[in-house]
């Protein structure tokens, strides 16, 4: 497959930049947990297990450097969260950033929402690039001036200064959930937006934080039988009455917000009927669908189990229109998978901005793209190794068995430990953000 | 380590081997102790959630699902019966038994009643009969013998390095598929074969406080009336996860109920000096 994927001729993916350490010893606080373009694409937002968020900001492409569109660079970190202790239950509370959310800009500053296991916060991010000067009460160092020495009154005057860049929490949405939070999404009214846990989805309003709506509840009256948990959710792109969540079963349900109040009866039940042949002990962890995302058309919706990315149209509930394996080598090593927990990682998927192609992370810093019209995949590795500058990706290939081709890599020898669980595609173009542990690495392709 | 004898004996027992084809019993008490293996392993799994940070929900619960998936085809195809025949044999010596794992208990010689722990929460423990072991790190309330195997079973695993049983493991789980055909070490120990609702509450039941749950264990009741019995079990809970301490005879006896007359104990070789304090201290509180 040497063909690029993106929906474009000699298409190919090069590597831009990356972000991180490259020290071999990678400490806990800095592996990457979620990474987010804004609505532009241009900031791109990650939050790590330290509790903090890192904004990077693409500089204005000049007009000297043609081969390469802007880069990203910090524009802002701050810490999010910190970790707590719950005294009742008398456990931690992870500072972890499990999701971030931007909100659409509809000013100078930006927001964002940011969430942990369970508190979000809204923050605003806002650039300061002038100070006023000439006050008469108080000098250049604040301190206060004489008053028998002011003689003259004057007014203020507006210097320019070095940008600088705030951060401040402005709004605090906590207390609203008992249960790990794995998703948050902004409603198309930009007013709401949902926020999920294992067991229950709430809507909050942006200016309200002392309460929720409660939308979902599936906690069972007797937690022993509780078989079922929420794993994901997300409001439709353009009606603001429709969302979805899914399970560890393997279902989607969709929800109409002006049903009813409390949300349990879903309006579609999305669940590919299982394959009899195929069934084994692990068939419903596989099954487990760890993320969901509308297309940003909000026809389609694709979700992500453990070996494939399912893309569903919300017309037809029973089975999805499109089926990718994102590694099926790894079938036959599911017990192994259960026994070392990597079963139960959550991998994440992303859509380009014209919904033709998708992209979602596997093992050893392998991530997979699929063209949606051509029906071609590619993988590729995010390693410093490919990283100079605009240095064409290779793509990668694993050998399933029998003889191993030069270049190939066997399905034992992958590193599990590297896993790409968060990747995140501009919303305009072939740009990519790819979350590697600690470091983040940025993809784009290569200008003809 | 492991006698080949009862191997034989193990297959011996499952109706569902054709006596004609070897080949054909092998691939299945192999599938056996796959099913088994992986029922270990989830166990253990569900025991090691419980650390200082909550643990994972949807982990936890994909994992009993698992274990009650094991379980379901186990009594589907007769192997819980015959387990639970081979468990309760009084007359069985455990070195006739095969262990897969150093952890579990050998007090089945003594009684016919096995005692057992649940380590994981007081909640859903029903009636009658205190038990103790001393390697075991909490005290728990069990009626039937089916119910206790799992809950001993999971005190177990996690009391004794689970560590050994995670190596077994490692080792039966060579191949990664099931069926492989490959002869292993056998754990026929299959008191774990049954996950009892019971135990699953209790695993869930810590992601929630609940005071004082309703039920028939009225003894019990009455003794801990005024005490808010979830701080109770989160403490022992993390107690038992973290350290793993043993319970020495004073524990035992807080944990007794003044309406059993006779408490049923656990001796094993190592228990009688625990045993003999034990004596030591009743007679001191009863004055006599």
């Amino acid at each position: 497959m040497m063909a690029g994927v993106g929906g474009g001729n000699d298409f190919q993916w090069c590597f831009s930049q990356v972000k991180g350490a490259i020290d071999e010893d990678v400490a806990e606080a800095d592996i990457i947990s979620t990474v987010e373009f804004n609505y532009s694409g241009e900031l791109l937002a990650t939050g790590d297990k330290g509790g903090r968020v890192v904004i990077f900001q693409r500089e204005q492409e000049s007009k000297n450097r043609l081969l390469s569109r802007g880069e990203y660079n910090v524009y802002s970190t701050f810490q999010s969260h910190e970790p707590e202790f719950d005294y009742l239950k008398s456990l931690e509370i992870e500072e972890k950033i499990n999701k971030i959310r931007w909100l659409p800009q509809q000013n100078a500053a930006h927001f964002l929402l940011s969430a942990n296991d369970k508190t979000i916060k809204l923050w605003k991010i806002s650039e300061r690039d002038k100070r006023a000067e000439g006050y008469n009460l108080k000098d250049e160092d604040g301190r206060l001036r004489d008053q028998f020495r002011i003689t003259t009154l004057r007014v203020p005057v507006l210097m320019p200064m070095d940008l600088m860049v705030e951060a401040s929490p402005r709004r605090i949405f906590a207390n609203a959930h008992t249960y790990h939070i794995n998703s948050i999404s902004v409603n198309s009214d930009y007013e709401t937006y949902l926020s999920a846990d294992d067991l229950r989805i709430n809507l909050w309003h942006l200016e309200i934080t002392d309460r929720s709506f409660n939308i979902v509840d599936i906690k069972p009256a007797n937690m022993e039988e509780l078989t079922e948990v929420i794993t994901a959710a997300e409001c439709h792109p353009h009606q603001c009455n429709v969302f979805v969540y899914s399970s560890s079963k393997g279902t989607i349900r969709l929800c109409d917000m002006r049903a009813a109040a409390l949300c349990d009866r879903h309006s579609k039940f999305f669940e590919e009927p299982e394959d009899p042949s195929s069934r084994s002990f692990f068939s419903e962890i596989i099954s487990s669908i760890s993320d969901v995302k509308f297309s940003h058309s909000g026809r389609y919706m694709m979700t992500r189990d453990y070996l494939s990315v399912k893309v569903w149209d919300l017309n037809m509930e029973n089975r999805p229109v499109e089926t990718y394996q994102v590694h099926e080598y790894l079938r036959s090593k599911l017990c192994s998978l259960y026994e070392n927990d990597c079963i139960f990682d959550k991998f994440e998927c992303c859509w380009n901005g014209s919904d033709s192609a998708i992209m979602t992370g596997s093992y050893n810093n392998f991530f997979r793209m699929f063209d949606r019209n051509t029906r071609r995949d590619i993988t590729l590795e995010a390693s410093r190794e490919n990283s100079k500058p605009r240095a064409m990706l290779k793509p990668r290939k694993v050998c399933t068995g029998g003889k191993r081709k030069k270049d190939e890599i066997s399905v034992d020898s992958l590193d599990f430990n590297k896993k790409i669980l968060h990747t995140a595609w501009h919303p305009k173009e072939n740009v990519i953000a790819v979350a590697a542990t600690n470091n983040l690495y940025i993809f784009q392709d290569k200008i003809n | 380590m492991f006698s080949k004898g009862t191997k034989r004996k193990f297959s011996d027992g499952d109706e569902e081997i054709s006596a004609e084809s070897l080949v054909g019993a092998r691939v299945a008490s192999s599938y056996s102790l796959q099913r088994q293996s992986l029922l270990d392993m989830s166990l253990i799994k569900l025991q090691l959630c419980h650390m200082l940070v909550e643990p994972n929900l949807c982990r936890s619960v994909l994992i009993a699902n698992t274990v009650r998936q094991i379980q379901e085809e186990m009594t589907h195809d007769g192997s819980w019966h015959m387990v639970t025949e081979a468990f309760c044999n009084p007359g069985q010596s455990p070195s006739e038994r095969l262990v897969a794992t150093e952890v579990l208990c050998r007090s089945r010689e003594q009684d016919a009643e096995p005692k057992l722990f649940s380590v994981i929460s007081y909640e859903g423990c029903r009636e009658e009969e205190v038990v103790a072991d001393e390697t075991l790190c909490s005290v728990s309330v069990s009626d039937t013998v089916s119910d206790v195997c799992l809950a001993g079973r999971m005190g177990q695993c996690w009391e004794k390095s689970e560590l050994s049983g995670v190596e077994r493991d490692e080792e039966a789980l060579e191949d990664s598929s099931l069926g492989s055909g490959e002869d292993e070490e056998i754990d026929t120990e299959d008191e774990a074969s049954t996950k009892s609702p019971k135990t699953t509450g209790q695993v869930f039941g810590t992601f929630e406080i609940k005071n004082g749950s309703p039920g028939p264990d009225s003894a019990l009741e009455e003794l801990f009336s005024d005490v808010d019995t979830s701080y109770y079990d989160l403490d022992t809970m993390l107690t038992g996860m973290q350290s793993a301490p043993k319970m020495g005879p004073y524990d035992l006896l807080d944990s007794l109920a003044p309406s059993h007359s006779s408490p049923t104990i656990v001796s094993t070789p190592k228990c009688r000096s625990d045993l003999n304090e034990l004596d030591h201290i009743m007679e001191i509180i009863v004055g006599s």
